[in-house]
Parts: structure tokens; C-alpha cells; sequence
């Protein structure tokens, strides 16, 4: 066995692969850029090496500099988690030059299932069932138009060596071929360096779900089941789960005899996962093979008891895979939902800023893989991915129900982050029902989350804890002068909580165990601990455990649960009454401005002083996250002056132009 | 004896309908409340005790003799807020536009006069019209009634003022004297001159809001602490920031109980100073995580936001605090700054409010904008301020001390009681970067040495620990224990007994 490997990753998954190796007694070596000196997976590390600065290009994916890492340290294995240098073949290759082991698959079986054409000719070959059309790139648009009439539109247009959505276009009809073709190759062309696109059926409804195999180099290929990911935002996966909804044993065990097949037919070794398209009616197409450990590998651990790390680490010292298909056990059912920095209010677009306030789950039946700590610096550098957290019960509502308990418990200060919106999916009937597909969140949810969509028991329990801890608070500081004052109102009072623009009225007396909030409509009891400042109430709520996110802002509190987040200000009645007096302010009308939407670099502006947009007009392209975010009039209007200047750095809601 | 009994309650009737229905529901309609209801809402239930309901005006010229309401104009009394007695005074726009005059301002001194002898705050509701023009002279002598007694409580009682209305000519010097201003967005404004005036004087077209509005009050001319949103929620925070103050010079502010504890410790801040010594980063941060619970009353959060003033509590007992914010001009000191912290330095020495100080500051913003304003002068407010302070002085230098900056923030030679460095600390007559320009400006075309001699000079003076040996710095502190460390400090300091020279007064460069 190894003594000491070097982990070639940052973020939580780093963190999670030395957590194995750290139980199996192996030393771990860290690599970092200048600003991930002070990052958890450095701390969490044993040794840790600077490989280059912050661009990933210079760091990350500095092979030079990792090699020289592992030189200096000893290092006999390298893992390289998941993206970045994990699926380059030429890595591996130089890693084993180097004289370490690779910890996933040989650069043989990396290098054919990299390339998409080729993997899936193999997987063709190998009797695995493939999407119509994609045999080869397509020259140019007349060859793109015969492959889509070949094979019937809808038709999609992808890059070759694509990933993550990316140089990806939906073709309905043969007159959207030509653009998508462009746009496609362009992206690929700048994402990968290489522009060959090809042209596949289209699936409607699809769900994705994926195959995890373990392979040893000798020859044994298992399967663990399959993952269910098709809650996607942008073609990135945010929910997974295993089992799937979808399956049966009879079409689980065909998927996984063809994912066995195809390992077998690479040679493979390591853990790898064969992803397919399923429609409602469980037909099952091979879309790729990933040659690594996938972001979502726990909730594979979770239900079968396995740790992959641990095989992969094995696998690769050159131990046998004692484990036969018979042995493996599916028990019970998990979900994993991905903690990313972005806003689901403003589409997913990324965020960064440091993690001023940070609160992980806990409990039975919860797991958090996370690469954040209280005072971390989140960079637009990496991937957004900050934490995942992972929930295993008996059946798909108990896993479902402890991950909206572990949300809600889930507190990211600082950084805005897609909590929220991952709780509010776990709360969606439909997502409940099981009926999900890769449309999911758009069709759910449109193009912008709305946290302040509150239903009725998420509005009572969210006024009856606000009006909790608003008497208590009122209590404490009624007590400052002293004297009888502070008793008289201890003892119990009425109040008007004030949520979405409606009043609810609510009497609040202290019972054995916390508070009683009684409401016209019905009676909670709030029992639980609150120090003031705590950045989440823990507690029961009519007896049912309930975490609540507070910040105090202004008057209000800023109550987060279940996929809903509200301000509600709580006032005596007579307060409430004068309130009610009040007018409403109109918000500053920002209309004529184009802002940023996220901290970013202007890369590019498509619009000139005079000129006359449309809406809908493209008028910015902005670079976050390494993703090119492109800008659009919300509204006709001719630009009355431009705020910012290509190459400026901007911040969130900084105004980019005007309009007349 | 029951039409004696009904005579007084028709009497107070007529004083609670102020102006009337009709002029109750103009006011309603601008958004405003009523004096009363005001009153109502920033104390306590049922804790309002009512004085000088009767009194009118005695004016007889343009047809007043005919038109009294009783109460003149303006509610006063004392109550409770928390318990705690406040007095105050509420304009009543809904009589004669609440407009002073002389039986109005007597009301308002009387309970100026009154809270003086029991030692305890003022707090003036202003929504006047001004000066009772019917009135004269008369309504001129009662507004230098009030001016005089808001200076002569100054430093006494704690006088805070709400303007919740109009609030223009003379009228505005009444706040302008009190310790604090705060304003309610949209529905009040301050100034000396009204818009038609500038209009006819400078030629300037200007609105009221414009021209001295809660907005421009709070970011422009900091005249004001801070703005709000309505009646109710100016209110609401006024009741809440009371709770932070001493209810006189003569008394320490009260403390709230907490289940923070002092020994707190909070690991992230060891990494809130970045690496990079010129990358900002958010000073409020540290503040939260040091007072208690999070919770931090600041003031003039809009206003020279290059430094931060406002109130918080350690261990329960209320608080200063001082604060460069690296994230707006770096943290440096300038004018506007300089006065704002000034001022709220000298009312935390005369509440007996001990100050902590954190310190990031490079040094004093240069330009002819500051120099031709007098930087000089305003700088020397911020210096005189802390040096003649014996409350209780905390000081913990995060990052930058530079030059005349160090020495002015609550530094070691200004009598500071404790002074902490976190390691981070650069204490130095200079940056780096400019020292070694000076000292070795012979080698000013040679990069590679420039660059070695500004490597010695960050390794031999940007630190804390030349400082520390000349004891200027008593300790070099964690940044995760800062919390502990300041509660300690200010535990041990709580009998603090420091007086200055007798004198009749200082003379502060104004």
C-alpha cells in the first residue's frame, strides 16, 4: 500500500479523498495556488505544495509543477479527483513516467472513452445501446443537415470533446441548424481547442441516469447500481439520487451488464461511470463513459455501504477487487444536493466573497463532503461548488425529508449560494412524485427562483417561530431598565407578525418546554434554542424538528426554511395599526440601467452610445466562473451611455449602460 | 363635582384632537403620524406621563386670540423606554403647522429643565413650521431659550432628536446642538434656507429632498446619523438605540444581559486580513464578531464610510466602537471622517462609554482638496479627541498604522489603556514602498535594489513587535482571541479613575 499520496485537486473533493486515505494510515500531500494557501483542503492536508497562481491553467492544470510536487514530496500515488487534470490521459501517462501510481483508470481507457465519437463506436461494438446519430464530427452544415434528416429532428448539436453542457445546441428544425452549428463550434472551439460538433437524436422528457462500475487491473468489472441525475441547471447536475424512480431490477440489470461490457471491452480499471439518457418508457441510450470518481459518487457509497476512494486507492497499489456482483447490496435510498455558489434568483449566475458565517449539518443519516470553513475565501477562479451534502434513509421520502432538516440546518454566510433553492426543490411535490426529467428546474421553476413563494404551513411555521423570537428578544430588552416592566411582559403578549404584505396575528405565552404562538388559524408551539445571535434556530415546532435560518435585518428578521425565505417584522398591535399608516415606497426605478448581475469581467460590449437595442438584443458578454455570460436588453430602448468599458472589472449591480 | 370631572375630560379631549380630524388625515396622508401617536409608539404602554396639556398661546394680533388649541403646538412629557425614564418633546404639525411659539418653546424648556435635574435623556420629535410668525419676537426669544438649554445639557443628558417633518431656518440649530439626528426619509428635511431663497439668491434649482433631505443629510453633509424608512421604524430604532446610552453623565449605560460569552472565541478572523497588504477587506466583520451577539448600531453607515463609528456591547455593557474600513479609500483618515469620529469619541468620553478602537489606516488622504479645507484643523479634532478621552481605551491595530495616523487612533502615547497588534500589524512611520524612496532615493533607478531594500524594510518594520518592544504595543494578539482579550482589557478597566487638569473649558481647534 501506499505511504503518501498527493491529492491533484482542491475543494471538497480534495478534502474527501484524504479523509479515506487518512483512514487507511496514508500520508496526503495537497497542491495549491497562491490564493488557496489558506483553502480547507490545505489545512485538512498533511503536506502542501504551491503549484502557480490563481488561473487554473497555471496551477491546477500545471502539470509541470505537479509532477515537481510529487518529486519533492515522495508522493507514490496521485488522485486527481474530479475535473481538472482527471480525464487527461496525458497526465496519467506522465504520473506513471514519474514513477507514481495514477489513482483512476490506464491513459488507454481515459484517451478512447475521452474522445466522445470514439467512445461511442466502442460502446456500439461492445453491444451497449447508443443514441441514434453521432458516429462522426460533421464537416459542415450540409453534412450536419443530412445526419439530423437521418436520423428525424429534434436533434442535438454537441462538441466532440465536450463536457458540462458546453458547445451543446437543441436543434428543432432545419432551419435553426445553421446558427446552432456556428455557436456550438465556437464555444467548443473555446472551451476544449477543438471545434468538431457532432449531430445525435434528441430525447424528450430524458432523465439521466448513470452506471457506476469498479474494475481491477485484472480483468474483474462490477457495478454498483445506478445514480439518478437529472436535476440540472445549465446541464450541471444540482440533485442526484440512487436508486433511480425510474428503474426496475429487470432495466437495472441491463444498464449494468452494458456498463460491465464496455468496461471490459477499454481494459478498464477504476471507478468510472457509465452515463445513459433514459426516456419515460426506460429505453436507455449511452451518452459517455467518465473515466473518474463523479462529483455525485456518495450517494452510491451511501446505499451500498462501499467507499470508492478506498477501492480506487487499492485498485491502484495493485489489489484485487474481492467484491462479486452477488455482493452487492442496494440498501435504502440517498440523495446528494450540491451547495453552489450562485443565484438561483438571478439564474444560476456565480458567486464569490468570503464565507463570513458557516453551519454544517449534522445528524444520523448525514453527510457533508465540504471544501469551505468559516473565513474562507471563495475565488471566481474554480468551480462554485462549495459543499455537498448527502442524506440516507430507508426510503426516498425519509432521505428526502432529512435533507430538507439538513438544508434548512446548512447555514453559507457571505457568499450567495443556492440553499435555498435546493431546499425549495426537495419541496416540490413533483420532485416528491418521482416524475423528474433534465427539464426539471426550468419547467418548475422558469428562469428565476422566487424564495418568497411561501406555502401555508411554511408561512405558519415561519410566523410563529418569527413571533417567538421576537418575544423573547422583546422580553430580554424589556428587562434592561429593570423593575416590573420586564415581568409584565414576559409573562405573554399579542403581536402582529407583518409577512408578504399580509398581517397575522399571533399571541405568544411561554409554555413548560418554549413559547405557544397562537395564530387565528391555529396553535404552535416553538420549543428550541435561540442564543440571539445564532445564525439558525434549532428547535420543534408542534413537535416536529424545525431549523430556521434568522438574520436580523433592520427591524425584520429574515427567516430562511424549507425553500422560502421571508422578512417579517413583528409589532405590537398598536404599532401595527400606526404601521398600517404608512405608505409604500417605490423602489428606485433602476429600469434605465443594465447591471451587472454577478462580479465579473466585461469581456466584451455589443453596444455603442445612440445606437437602438431590441429586447431580448444581446448587449454584453460577461466572464465569470470561466463561463461567458452573454447580456440581454430587458427592454427596447436606444443607450444613453455606457458605464463600464471592456476589460473593466465589475461588481454585482454595478450599472454596465443607460438607457434614454 | 362630576361637571368639574367632565370639564377636565373635555378639556384633554380637545388637546388630543390637536388641529383636528381634517388636519389629522392630511398628516396621514403625507405619511407622517400624528405627535401623539408617535409619542405613543416610542414608549412604553401606558407609560407616557403627559405635562403642560393646557397651555396656550398668548398671542392676540391677525385674529390668534380666537383660534387656541391647548397644548400650543407640541406634546410633552416624560415615559419609559424599556423601563428606563426619557423625556420628550413631539411638534404637533396638525396646530399652527406645529410652529414655535413662546408658550410653545416654554413647554419644551420645561421639560429640558426638568430632565437636567432627575438626569435623563431628551428626545425632540421635530415637525414644525418654524417660528409662530403671529408670535413675533417672542417665538425669536423662545427658540434661544431651547438653544440655550440643549448646550447647557449638552454632555449632561444625552439629547437625541428625531426629525420627522419640516425642520428649517433657526429651527434646525436645536438638533444641531443634540448628540444625535436622526431622519425620516421622504416625509423630513433640514435646512437654513429653503429652496425658493437658494433659487432667488444662488440661481440654484434644488428640491427639498435635495436640498436637505434624510438622503443628503446622511451621505452628503453627515448633519444626520441615520436615516429611516418611516415613522414607525424611526421610532422603533430610537427605542432601541436609547437602550445603548447612560441615562446621564452622571451613570454608566445599563447592561443587557447576554448569553455571549466573553471568552468567545471566533477562528475565522485569523484569516480576515488578506495576504496581500493592499487587498481591503471588511472591517464591520471583525466588529460583529467581537461585540455582542452580532449586534452593531452604527452610525452614519453613508457618511466618510472610510471610517465606521457606532455603538455595540461587550458582556453585556454598552460600548464605542472606532473603526478604519480599508474597504473605502483604503481606511484612510481625511476631513469628513475625522470629524465624524471626533464627535462621536467626545460623546462616548462624556457618557462614560469606554472606546475601542480598531485601526487600519495608511495615513492621511493628500490632495489640495484636504489641504485647502483645513485637514489640518479637522485631523487635530479626531487627535485632540482621543488624547483628552479617560473613559476606558481599547485599541487593536489589524493591519496599517502609519505615520501621524497611528499616533491620532487611540494610540499608546494618547493614554491608551490597552493596546493590542494582531500579527498582521504594520506599525511605521511609513509604507514600505515610500520610506525606501526617501531613505534610499539614490537607488530610485535601480529596481532590483529598490526591491531589496523594500523587502528589508517590510522584514524590519512591518510588524508589530518594534513597536511591541518599545512597549507602545502591550500585546501581540490572535486574532481569534480578540474578543476575549477586549473583554478582559475592559473588565479590568472597569473603575478606570482618570481626570484631566481643571480647566473651564478646552478649546478644541473648531
Amino acid at each position: 500500500m501506499f505511504k503518501k499520496i498527493l491529492i491533484a485537486n482542491r475543494g471538497e473533493i480534495a478534502c474527501r479523498v484524504m479523509r479515506t486515505a487518512k483512514a487507511m494510515g496514508i500520508r496526503t500531500v495537497a497542491i495549491h495556488s497562491d490564493v488557496d494557501a489558506d483553502a480547507r483542503h490545505v489545512r485538512e492536508a498533511d503536506e502542501a505544495v504551491l503549484v502557480g497562481p490563481a488561473p487554473s491553467a497555471q496551477s491546477y492544470l500545471n502539470v509541470e509543477a505537479i509532477l515537481r510536487a510529487i518529486a519533492q514530496t515522495g508522493a507514490e500515488g496521485v488522485h486527481p479527483g474530479y475535473g481538472f487534470l482527471s480525464e487527461n490521459a496525458a497526465f496519467a501517462a506522465a504520473v506513471e513516467k514519474a514513477g507514481a501510481r495514477f489513482i483512476g483508470p490506464s491513459p488507454s481507457a481515459i484517451a478512447a472513452m475521452g474522445d466522445k465519437i470514439r467512445s461511442k463506436q466502442l460502446a456500439r461494438e461492445a453491444g451497449v445501446s447508443v443514441v441514434p446519430g453521432g458516429v462522426e464530427s460533421v464537416a459542415d452544415e450540409e453534412a450536419a443537415r443530412e445526419a439530423a434528416a437521418a436520423i428525424g429532428y429534434p436533434v442535438l448539436v454537441k462538441a466532440s470533446a465536450g463536457g458540462g453542457g458546453k458547445g451543446m445546441r437543441l436543434v428543432r428544425g432545419e432551419a435553426e441548424m445553421a446558427d446552432a452549428l456556428r455557436s456550438a463550434a465556437h464555444e467548443a472551439k473555446a472551451s476544449f481547442g477543438d471545434e468538431r460538433v457532432f449531430v445525435e437524436k434528441f430525447i424528450e422528457h430524458p432523465r439521466h441516469i448513470e452506471i457506476q462500475v469498479l474494475a481491477d487491473s485484472y480483468g474483474h468489472v462490477i457495478h454498483l447500481g445506478e445514480r439518478e441525475c437529472s436535476i440540472q441547471r445549465r446541464h450541471q447536475k444540482v440533485i442526484e439520487e440512487s436508486p433511480s424512480p425510474l428503474l426496475d431490477a429487470k432495466t437495472r440489470a441491463a444498464m449494468g451488464a452494458q456498463a460491465v461490457a464496455l468496461a471490459q471491452a477499454v481494459e478498464y480499471r477504476s471507478a468510472g461511470t457509465v452515463e445513459f439518457i433514459a426516456d419515460r418508457n426506460k429505453n436507455f441510450y449511452f451518452l459517455e463513459m467518465n473515466t473518474r470518481l463523479q462529483v455525485e459518487h456518495p450517494v452510491t457509497e451511501k446505499v451500498t455501504g462501499l467507499d470508492l476512494v478506498e477501492w480506487m486507492i487499492r485498485i491502484a497499489a495493485g489489489e484485487r477487487l474481492t467484491l462479486k456482483q452477488k455482493d452487492v447490496r442496494l440498501d435504502g435510498w440517498a440523495i446528494e444536493a450540491r451547495l453552489y455558489a450562485e443565484d438561483p434568483t438571478r439564474g444560476f449566475l456565480p458567486a464569490s466573497g468570503r464565507v463570513v458565517r458557516y453551519r454544517e449539518p449534522t445528524g444520523a443519516g448525514v453527510r457533508i463532503d465540504s471544501g469551505i470553513h468559516e473565513g474562507a475565501e471563495v475565488t471566481v477562479h474554480y468551480d462554485p461548488i462549495l459543499a455537498k451534502i448527502v442524506t440516507h434513509a430507508a426510503d426516498r421520502d425519509g432521505a428526502v425529508a432529512l435533507m430538507r432538516h439538513a438544508l434548512d440546518s446548512c447555514c453559507v454566510r457571505g457568499v450567495v449560494n443556492n440553499g435555498l433553492f435546493l431546499g425549495a426543490v426537495m419541496a416540490n411535490p413533483r420532485f416528491q412524485s418521482g416524475d423528474i426529467s433534465t427539464a426539471f428546474i426550468q419547467e418548475e421553476f422558469g428562469a428565476a427562483f422566487d424564495p418568497a413563494k411561501a406555502g401555508k404551513e411554511q408561512l405558519a411555521v415561519l410566523v410563529a417561530v418569527a413571533a417567538t423570537l421576537h418575544h423573547r428578544l422583546h422580553a430580554r430588552d424589556a428587562a434592561i431598565g429593570g423593575g416590573q416592566n420586564a415581568q409584565r411582559v414576559a409573562s405573554g403578549a399579542e403581536w402582529v407578525v407583518l409577512a408578504n404584505g399580509d398581517s397575522h396575528k399571533a399571541t405568544v405565552a411561554e409554555t413548560a418546554g418554549g413559547h405557544a404562538a397562537v395564530t387565528s388559524s391555529d396553535s404552535h408551539e416553538v420549543i428550541g434554542e435561540w442564543r440571539f445571535d445564532d445564525p439558525v434556530f434549532r428547535g420543534a415546532v408542534n413537535g416536529r424538528p424545525v431549523a430556521v435560518q434568522v438574520e436580523r435585518i433592520g427591524l425584520a428578521y429574515r427567516l430562511s426554511h424549507d425553500g422560502v425565505r421571508l422578512d417579517l417584522q413583528v409589532l405590537a398591535p398598536r404599532a401595527a395599526e400606526l404601521a398600517a399608516l404608512m405608505p409604500a415606497k417605490k423602489k428606485q426605478d433602476m429600469s434605465r440601467f443594465v447591471l451587472s448581475p454577478m462580479p465579473g469581467l466585461l469581456s466584451s460590449l455589443a453596444v455603442a452610445v445612440g445606437q437602438d437595442v431590441k429586447a431580448g438584443e444581446a448587449i454584453a458578454v460577461i466572464e465569470a466562473m470561466k463561463m461567458e455570460n452573454v447580456l440581454r436588453a430587458e427592454r427596447d430602448g436606444r443607450v444613453a451611455a455606457l458605464r463600464a468599458k471592456p476589460g473593466d472589472s465589475l461588481a454585482a449591480d454595478q450599472p454596465i449602460l443607460e438607457f434614454e | 363635582m362630576r361637571d368639574i370631572l367632565r370639564r377636565l375630560e373635555e378639556k384633554r379631549a380637545a388637546a388630543r384632537a390637536g388641529g383636528g380630524q381634517r388636519r389629522i388625515d392630511a398628516q396621514h396622508a403625507k405619511g407622517r403620524l400624528t405627535a401623539r401617536e408617535r409619542v405613543e409608539l416610542l414608549f412604553d404602554p401606558d407609560s407616557f406621563e403627559e405635562w403642560d396639556m393646557f397651555v396656550e398661546h398668548r398671542s392676540t394680533d391677525f385674529g390668534m386670540g380666537d383660534q387656541r388649541t391647548p397644548g400650543d403646538g407640541v406634546v410633552t412629557g416624560y415615559g419609559n423606554m424599556n423601563g428606563r425614564l426619557v423625556f420628550v418633546f413631539s411638534q404637533d404639525f396638525t396646530v399652527f403647522g406645529g410652529s414655535l411659539s413662546e408658550a410653545h418653546a416654554s413647554k419644551i424648556c420645561k421639560i429640558m429643565d426638568q430632565a437636567m435635574k432627575v438626569g435623563a435623556p431628551i428626545v425632540g420629535l421635530n415637525d414644525s413650521g418654524g417660528a409662530r410668525i403671529q408670535d413675533g419676537v417672542a417665538s425669536l426669544a423662545g427658540y434661544a431659550e431651547v438653544f440655550q438649554r440643549n448646550v447647557l445639557a449638552s454632555g449632561v443628558v444625552p439629547q437625541i432628536s428625531l426629525i420627522m417633518g419640516p425642520c428649517a431656518g433657526g429651527a434646525v440649530y436645536s438638533p444641531a446642538m443634540t448628540d444625535f439626528i436622526f431622519m425620516v426619509k421622504d416625509s423630513s428635511y433640514m435646512f437654513v434656507t429653503g429652496p425658493d431663497v437658494v433659487r432667488t439668491v444662488t440661481h440654484e434649482t434644488v428640491t427639498h429632498e435635495q436640498l436637505g433631505g434624510a438622503v443628503t443629510h446622511t451621505t452628503k453633509s453627515g448633519v444626520a446619523d441615520l436615516a429611516f424608512e418611516n415613522d414607525v421604524e424611526a421610532l422603533l430604532q430610537l427605542r432601541r438605540f436609547i437602550d445603548f446610552l447612560p441615562p446621564s453623565n452622571r451613570e454608566k449605560a445599563p447592561v443587557r444581559a447576554t448569553p455571549d460569552p466573553g471568552e468567545r472565541a471566533e477562528p475565522s478572523l485569523d484569516s480576515l486580513v488578506p495576504v496581500n497588504s493592499n487587498t481591503p477587506y471588511d472591517m464591520k466583520e471583525l466588529i460583529r464578531k467581537v461585540v455582542d451577539e452580532g449586534d452593531f448600531f452604527e452610525l452614519q453607515p453613508d457618511y466618510a464610510g472610510n471610517i465606521v463609528i457606532g455603538f455595540g456591547r461587550i458582556e453585556g455593557a454598552t460600548i464605542g466602537v472606532v473603526a478604519n474600513q480599508p474597504m473605502v479609500l483604503a481606511g484612510c483618515l481625511d476631513i469628513d471622517s475625522s470629524r465624524k469620529a471626533a464627535r462621536f469619541v467626545r460623546f462616548c468620553d462624556c457618557f462614560n462609554i469606554p472606546i475601542l478602537t480598531f485601526v487600519d489606516v495608511p495615513g492621511f488622504l493628500p490632495g489640495t482638496n484636504q489641504e485647502h479645507n483645513a485637514i489640518i484643523k479637522h485631523g487635530a479634532k479626531l487627535l485632540f479627541a482621543f488624547a483628552e478621552a479617560t473613559v476606558p481605551k481599547v485599541t487593536i491595530i489589524t493591519r496599517k498604522a502609519y505615520g501621524g495616523a497611528y499616533d491620532v487612533m487611540s494610540s499608546k502615547h494618547l493614554r491608551g489603556d490597552v493596546n493590542f497588534a494582531w500579527p498582521s500589524a504594520e506599525i511605521a512611520v511609513m509604507g514600505p514602498k515610500g520610506a525606501v524612496e526617501i531613505i534610499f532615493r539614490s537607488d530610485i533607478g535601480d529596481a532590483e535594489k529598490i526591491a531589496q531594500r523594500t523587502e528589508d524594510y517590510r522584514e524590519k518594520f512591518a510588524n508589530p513587535f518594534v513597536a511591541g518592544a518599545r512597549g507602545f504595543i502591550d500585546d501581540v494578539i490572535m486574532p481569534s482571541t480578540t474578543r476575549r482579550r477586549v473583554a478582559r482589557s475592559l473588565a479590568m478597566l472597569r473603575d478606570k479613575k482618570l481626570e484631566n487638569p481643571w480647566k473651564k473649558h478646552d478649546n478644541i481647534p473648531l
